[in-house]
């Protein structure tokens, strides 16, 4: 568990991002992660106050406050009316209902975790991240960087017809994906991304077509498995995750129905 | 740090180091149902509720209850101890060092969800784990007792 000598709960976006500045400052999500470490922080920065907690729809797109819980993305009437079921299906197999009321979508999707499902997910969707100073980003971009002393503000999905299918292997229910994939069908091009290889997750090129067929599928798995970089840990080898991605993409696209 | 906290109805306002975990926090007011297990945000027997919602006690600082609301099982007695008499029915206890944390979470699921399905019994309970049982006695307590409170018994 880290130590901490202050606790300030940040009043501004502006005034986090300065806190944070500092090398021994850090933000606190759920910090489900963070407590696993050792480190020693003068300031952790809450930004419970800067009402990142809510999930608002406009005309043309969804905004997720950082600080909403992965509960919150699992129930949610407005995830479900615009994505049905995805938000649900990358969430609900994370430990247990107590821990998913604490771990936030910024903290996952700040961390890049190479174990992450929900980052795997939003990479296969027309979605950008709130980052201040930065300003408003393509989240494959977001994915690809270091982190830095930013703040994560919102993640920003656009409107469109979705059909999403989010598939995952996991050794047992409950732990970490040995290998996740989201295909999604916006309006009539794919969006293919592969996460838990177990490094941050991927967008794959693709030239499917709006009603891919038996060739095409077959095309983007030879593709997957030329470009995408697999490894090996403890949950899985690097060949078996290879395989799974091409398998589960197919079932992905199927169950799309293309 | 100042907090300002409500546990089981009674407010507490304390100076407290700015790590603190909510399990020792609770713990030091006398709610030693919270229990630490894991340490690793895996086995639920640290379950408190945060303004009526399930966390993991282990896992949230003190600070982030400030001015919030937190119940324990000490709370809870009576529908603690209605539910308890169905586990203890159905031989669904053995050692019993979970069942704080599993009962806080029962108990949520029952005013969450409507009417469950064994599934969504399964899913939402996920979180607790207990190694002597073998889950499927609890099962058929959950089962039993949601049926009884769907009656307004």
């Amino acid at each position: 568990m880290f130590t901490a000598d202050n606790y300030i709960v940040a009043n501004s976006v502006e005034e986090a991002y300065e806190l944070n500045k500092a090398r021994n400052s850090t933000v606190v999500g759920g910090m489900l992660w963070l407590k696993m470490s050792n480190k020693k922080f003068k300031n952790i920065i809450d930004l419970s106050k800067l009402e990142l907690d809510k999930i608002e729809e406009t005309e043309e797109e969804i905004q997720i406050g950082a600080m909403v819980s992965l509960r919150e993305l699992e129930t949610n009437e407005i995830l479900k009316a615009n994505f049905g079921e995805a938000f649900k299906e990358s969430v609900r197999h994370i430990v247990g209902v107590q821990f998913r009321n604490c771990a936030t979508i910024g903290g996952s999707v700040y961390g890049r975790f190479g174990f992450s499902d929900i980052l795997t997910l939003l990479m296969s969707l027309d979605c950008y991240v709130k980052v201040y100073p930065t300003g408003i980003i393509p989240i494959e971009e977001y994915a690809k960087q270091k982190q830095e002393n930013e703040i994560l503000e919102k993640i920003i999905i656009k409107k469109h017809n979705y059909n999403i299918s989010y598939l995952t292997q996991r050794l047992t229910k409950t732990d970490f994906p040995i290998l996740a994939c989201s295909v999604a069908k916006i309006d009539d091009k794919y969006r293919v991304s592969i996460g838990a290889r177990p490094m941050r997750a991927v967008l794959v090129e693709n030239e499917l077509s709006s009603n891919p067929t038996e060739e095409e599928i077959v095309k983007l798995q030879n593709h997957i498995e030329e470009t995408v970089k697999f490894g090996s840990n403890m949950r899985a080898s690097g060949e078996y995750r290879k395989l799974l991605a091409k398998i589960l993409t197919k079932r992905a696209i199927e169950n799309i129905g293309g | 740090m100042e907090i300002k906290v409500k546990i089981n109805g009674k407010v507490y306002q304390d100076n407290i180091d700015a790590d603190m975990l909510l399990l020792d926090y609770v713990r030091s007011k006398g709610c030693y149902s919270a229990k630490r297990g894991c340490e690793t945000a895996n086995c639920g027997l640290c379950t408190v509720w945060l303004e009526g919602k399930p966390v993991l006690s282990c896992s949230v600082l003190a600070m982030k209850a400030n001015n919030k609301e937190v119940t324990t099982l000490e709370g809870l007695e009576e529908e603690a101890k209605e539910f308890g008499a169905f586990l203890a029915d159905e031989g669904a206890e053995q050692c019993g060092f979970c069942s704080p944390g599993f009962i806080m979470n029962v108990l949520a699921m029952k005013n969450e969800l409507e009417n469950p399905t064994e599934e969504e019994i399964k899913e939402y309970l996920s979180g607790n784990l207990c190694r002597c049982t073998g889950y499927m006695g609890q099962l058929r307590a959950i089962k039993k007792y949601l049926e009884q409170k769907s009656k307004g018994e």
